[in-house]
């Protein structure tokens, strides 16, 4: 490197049977440079192609009609292919998730948060740790739900309180069309 | 000679016979190889029994979630011998596992893995990954609960990595929810991989073949007198090794095919409802119960556990250096012998807590099998730190080796 730097700081013709080391690392990078750069572009219809699909992404929403549930009955109804829990909570129920507002909680929420009617509780049916599916409502410690798999509990708003899941249950976005038809969901595309 | 002379043709153009002589029929082996040096080929005839099983498995199979249960019975019921290949193919997943588990514990004993084996090593880690990835696949294709639920929960591992996770496991999903796509794309990569496996697995007798097998008293042979040729003695001695593995095989495939599978996969996947109880398959138990085992960490408990888990393995690509004794097989290496079997058993103890459920206790409460899971996994890495310290501060004190073999 040192010896081509000089023959060109004064001019002397360069010795011919010693390549340019320097043009020659830079077109192999830039060639390089580009080629990785192509591969990329080429392999993203490939990562792409597992992402949902425009099928997939239409089933959006579910219409639920909850005149017929009395209160501490529980119905399980699936949204985009996931299960989401329907409570209509007990005036007990109700009372213990305000009374859990007040404690120390892993995922701090309110219940009021999470709730449009106190009595009706909608949740996304899948545990934060590893996505199973919580048995229904009363199996947990707090009077609300637990998890098979690996021992989470949540509370009858659906927060996590003991266990390895990180995280309450989701509330999925869910809107009332009437005082007792709710969709969840909401319309893409 | 006909034969001599067609050979003499085709060694002039691609030297095959020469190629069987030095790597094959005269490649020298050390003369003292035991019987769990065995495994090995046991394993690569495992993994040509499920190649060929899963082959003709899969002309029949079809990964659509409203068919892929009803078509595994299709198998059993209406194809001819079909109850034979899956059930081949069923426990010879466990048989495939036996006889890696034992390769990798034989390796660790007798110090397979220093130098000059630890590009031997890694590639071997790299084929257990890969096989690991392959069989969770495999299981989930029938479509049972536990097909269902075993995917669900193992993809969402990946939801634990930070930022990227949730939109990862989508990804993989193809959904917003394991599923019809998800099935599809297991089954694509469940038939690929085992050929990047075997693949693979030439790499690593490449690697072998380079630096030669180890042998149980650790030492160097002296090819000048140490080693025999590898035909006739290990060939005959793998075909017996063949012989009674094919035994053990035949007596679960025939009389209790379903003694590894879970009662729960007969019935079809149900994205509504977990089973209360869901298990992985045997294989997988230990590392399950060291992802339950880290639980008291709050909301890092999940990224932790997924850690750990991916950990306990990975931990074996640094063997080769934490091992710092100048002596290699553990029939020299008291402590570290003792360290060994502890880790053993240490083993067999979280397969049974994963097996169990994860609130399960003994003795009327008062031992909760998480504080066993967490000591198991304790002492799990503990093996791994262990063996450092007693090899790099010289506290152990190793035999006498002998001079050659």
């Amino acid at each position: 490197m040192a010896a081509i730097a000089h023959s060109h700081t004064h001019s002397a013709p360069p010795v011919l049977d010693q390549p340019d080391e320097n043009k020659r690392d830079f077109l192999i990078l830039a060639t390089g440079a580009v080629g990785a750069a192509g591969v990329a572009g080429a392999a993203w219809p490939f990562v792409q192609s597992w992402s949902p699909s425009a099928d997939v992404l239409s089933q959006a929403t579910t219409e639920v009609d909850v005149s017929n549930l009395a209160k501490g009955q529980m119905i399980t109804v699936p949204w985009q292919g996931k299960p989401v829990f329907i409570l209509r909570r007990t005036d007990d129920q109700i009372a213990a998730a305000k009374k859990g507002d007040a404690e120390t909680l892993p995922d701090p929420a309110k219940d009021a948060e999470r709730v449009q009617n106190p009595e009706i509780l909608v949740v996304l049916a899948l545990c934060s740790h590893l996505g199973c599916v919580p048995q229904p409502i009363g199996t947990g410690n707090f009077g609300g739900f637990l998890c098979p798999c690996h021992g989470s509990h949540y509370d009858t708003s659906g927060r996590i309180r003991q266990g390895p899941a990180p995280k309450n249950l989701p509330v999925p976005f869910y809107t009332f069309k009437a005082d007792n038809v709710l969709v969840i969901g909401k319309a893409t595309g | 000679m006909v034969f001599k002379k067609i050979m003499d043709w085709v060694d002039a153009r691609l030297p095959i016979t020469e190629m069987i002589k030095s790597q094959a029929t005269e490649y020298a082996t050390p003369k003292n190889l035991n019987y769990w040096w065995n495994f090995g080929s046991l394993a690569l005839f495992t993994l040509i029994i499920m190649i060929l099983t899963g082959l003709f498995l899969a002309m029949h199979y079809k990964p659509d979630a409203n068919q892929a249960f009803d078509v595994v019975e299709h198998i059993m019921r209406d194809v001819n011998y079909g109850w034979l290949l899956r059930y081949l193919h069923a426990n010879g997943a466990t048989f495939f596992f036996i006889m890696i588990y034992v390769h990798i514990l034989r390796g660790m004993y007798y110090g397979s893995y220093r130098a000059p084996r630890e590009i031997l090593w890694w590639i071997g880690i790299v084929i257990f990954f890969m096989m690991m990835g392959t069989a969770f696949m495999g299981y989930v294709l029938p479509w049972g609960q536990m097909s269902y639920w075993g995917a669900a929960v193992i993809t969402n591992l990946m939801s634990a990595i930070p930022v990227i996770g949730e939109d990862l496991v989508v990804w993989i999903w193809g959904g917003f929810a394991v599923g019809d796509p998800t099935l599809n794309r297991f089954f694509a990569l469940h038939f690929l991989l085992p050929f990047v496996i075997f693949g693979a697995v030439f790499v690593h007798l490449w690697a072998l073949h380079a630096v030669h097998s180890n042998n149980p008293e650790g030492v160097d042979p002296d090819f000048s007198k140490d080693s025999i040729p590898f035909h006739p003695y290990y060939t005959i001695k793998d075909l017996y090794g063949m012989g009674v593995f094919l035994i053990f095989y035949c007596a679960f495939v025939f009389f209790v095919p379903n003694f590894f599978l879970e009662p729960d996969n007969y019935i079809p996947a149900n994205p509504m409802q977990t089973p209360a109880h869901i298990v992985p398959e045997w294989y997988f138990l230990p590392f399950y119960a060291i992802l339950r085992s880290i639980d008291f960490l709050g909301s890092f408990s999940k990224l932790a556990g997924v850690l750990a888990m991916v950990g306990s393995i990975a931990i074996l690509f640094i063997l080769p250096f934490l091992d710092r004794s100048p002596v290699r097989s553990f029939r020299y290496r008291p402590l570290s012998r003792q360290l060994f079997w502890i880790f053993v058993i240490d083993c067999f103890v979280l397969g049974w807590v994963g097996y169990n459920p994860a609130d399960a206790t003994r003795f009327d409460g008062a031992l909760p099998l998480i504080l066993v899971g967490r000591t198991g996994t304790a002492i799990y890495f503990g093996y791994f730190v262990m063996l450092w310290v007693i090899t790099a501060f010289d506290i152990e004190k190793s035999k006498p080796m002998p001079k050659s073999l």
